[in-house]
């Protein structure tokens, strides 16, 4: 089979994708700006063709848990939420992190704290790329751009989460998740039926019985455990970031941004270029791991970087870090649902130019 | 007639009683005189008897029990505090053919998890849950639990419990039989042979009802903790007979029509 040209909202890009993808359970939670997800997937009842399972939870902690245990049993799971769910579900991720399951989590972001919006924000890059729930752990992060990303990182995110047996994000935001784009889709898989060495299908004789389990109260042990979730994420660092350059060759500024930002960076991009302004962009594509090493490179070579984001300052912390001092790093952002204009961005480079 | 001494009471010949082949020989961490691990043992029992290791899926709670996995011979996921049921929607969901139970205690299941509890039972999820209720939580040391009696003493009920001010006790199999998603639910005990008999049976319906897939089996065991309640063995079980099973009267709430 070929793959289709069809022009849908980022969320049923996200919901079709799964199908498509031969995901084994979707668990969910009305919220807005996401719920198109749940709905479309209700709608095309996969479990009849599929055999996907599709359920609607009686809360995100719930439907995180109900993740938490088809993950255990090795299977392709999901669920999605916006900000205030995604909180919710903190608990729940950060036993799949410590159990060391795979599964896939998408986050269409809104502006907060608290209730906050229903607007597109960028506000929860610290909760996602610094862990989010309690211990030291990460989720691998995925910032996509487009609808077709929002597409495409669903296999993606699921070859990640079983690659390392780590919950995997999808960080989007209200913005991607509603507006309509032409997505091609890949033809339908079909669902696994592998029976994985590690997961709780039942004991059969010939192996010791499974626990999955993030407990261990012998602190020697649990230290290990600790290093060897740290190797994981060190070896994600080595092989697993992504990122996409535009006019990076001769930029003596650099604007860096993801997701909704990226995509009005670009416009800014040619503004700049056009008023004569050598200006490049760096788009994050994994948030963690993040490109330090390439941030680091191109600091050697650039006047400044201006990070973008629709937030009050959040990976602009992870730019510093990357440059080390090397050059100028700024923030530029709006909150609370609001989205720059390519025009004001300018604007603010040209004051960080000024100094 | 010879003198039987302890080498010949132990010759398996002569055991009347033995260790389930599903039990592990690991050390149990219970206090003496706890009712969790006779009900391990009954669960094991019916586990071993119906043939269903290789096709089981427990999940264990946060809570006295949170380390089930180690003494019974199936595989375990080991839930977050109150979730068990969550995981086990989704682990039947995905694999239908499997027998799956959660073993969860009161403060697991009453409190923190209740909306989990209430909605797995009305959504009528072919699984089976057993739900050690001793009115008290162990494992952090004797607090108040939802099911705490009336006046009852705790950790955090210090002048006993005052219903005025924290509540009165939840009966959540009661709450449960009224939701068209349960089909069997049940109040048993273990601290005699009877009721671990009794327990036994109501197990083995509850597989049958999961095979046959009627929806939520709800087995409640009202049970002691001599040492959050600050007693012997011997007078935990004395009180909880005269004290926890005439607020928790022992038998079944709701059995499916045949």
């Amino acid at each position: 089979m070929e793959k289709e040209l069809k022009l849908m909202k980022g969320n049923e890009a996200i919901a079709e994708a799964a199908i498509r993808a031969g995901a084994d359970g979707y668990f969910g939670y009305p919220i807005t700006p996401q719920s198109e997800i749940l709905e479309y997937l209700m709608e095309a009842n996969p479990q009849a063709t599929t055999g996907m399972v599709v359920l609607q939870a009686e809360s995100e902690v719930a439907a995180i848990n109900m993740v938490y245990g088809g993950a255990a049993c090795g299977k392709k799971v999901m669920t999605s939420s916006s900000s205030p769910g995604i909180s919710l579900k903190q608990e729940g991720i950060t036993y799949i992190a410590g159990a060391e399951l795979p599964c896939l989590i998408v986050n269409v972001v809104r502006g907060g704290p608290g209730l906050g919006t229903i607007q597109p924000a960028q506000s929860d890059y610290f909760q996602a790329t610094k862990g989010g729930g309690h211990g030291d752990y990460h989720l691998l992060v995925l910032a996509p751009s487009s609808v077709q990303e929002m597409a495409d990182f669903v296999e993606l995110g699921f070859d990640l989460a079983f690659k390392y047996r780590n919950p995997v994000m999808i960080l989007s935001d209200g913005a991607i998740g509603q507006m309509m784009e032409k997505v091609w889709l890949n033809p339908q898989k079909k669902r696994s039926e592998e029976i994985l060495p590690w997961a709780t299908t039942g004991k059969p004789a010939s192996r010791p019985r499974n626990i999955i389990t993030s407990l261990d109260l012998d602190s020697e042990r649990q230290e290990k455990f600790n290093l060897k979730l740290i190797a994981k994420y060190r070896e994600m660092e080595e092989k697993e970031v992504r990122y996409e350059e535009f006019m990076t060759e001769d930029a003596e500024y650099l604007f860096v941004g993801y997701g909704t930002s990226a995509r009005l960076c670009q416009k800014a991009l040619q503004l700049a270029r056009a008023e004569g302004i050598k200006a490049g962009l760096l788009r994050p594509i994994t948030l963690f791991p993040f490109p330090k090493k390439r941030l680091n490179e191109l600091a050697d070579r650039v006047k400044g970087m201006l990070a973008v984001e629709m937030s009050a300052g959040q990976m602009v912390e992870d730019v510093m870090l990357s440059v080390n001092g090397k050059t100028r790093v700024r923030h530029y952002g709006r909150m609370g649902g609001m989205i720059p204009t390519p025009e004001e961005v300018v604007e603010n480079l040209k004051s960080f130019i000024k100094g | 007639m010879a003198e039987i001494t302890f080498n010949d009471i132990i010759k398996p010949e002569n055991l009347a009683y033995t260790k389930s082949k599903l039990m592990t020989d690991n050390v149990m961490h219970y206090c003496p005189g706890c009712g969790h691990g006779t009900a391990h043992q009954a669960l094991a029992e019916v586990l071993e008897e119906e043939n269903l290791q290789s096709r089981t899926v427990g999940i264990t709670p946060v809570g006295c029990s949170v380390l089930m996995y180690n003494y019974i011979d199936v595989d375990f996921q080991e839930a977050a505090h109150g979730r068990a049921p969550a995981l086990a929607t989704a682990v039947k969901r995905l694999m239908p053919d499997r027998f799956v139970f959660t073993y969860q205690g009161d403060g697991d299941l009453a409190a923190i998890g209740t909306a989990e509890t209430i909605h797995t039972c009305n959504r009528g999820e072919n699984i089976l849950i057993v739900f050690i209720n001793n009115g008290i939580y162990g494992m952090t040391g004797g607090q108040m639990a939802p099911t705490t009696l009336p006046g009852m003493k705790s950790a955090t009920s210090p002048y006993g419990r005052d219903v005025s001010l924290m509540g009165s006790p939840i009966k959540m199999a009661d709450i449960v039989a009224m939701l068209p998603g349960t089909c069997y639910v049940t109040r048993q005990s273990v601290n005699t042979a009877g009721g671990v008999r009794k327990f036994k049976k109501a197990l083995k319906k509850a597989v049958q009802y999961q095979n046959e897939k009627r929806g939520t089996c709800f087995i409640e065991v009202v049970s002691n903790c001599p040492s959050g309640w600050k007693m012997t063995p011997v007078e935990s079980n004395k009180w909880m007979e005269e004290n926890m099973f005439p607020f928790y009267p022992l038998g079944d709430l709701k059995v499916p029509a045949e």
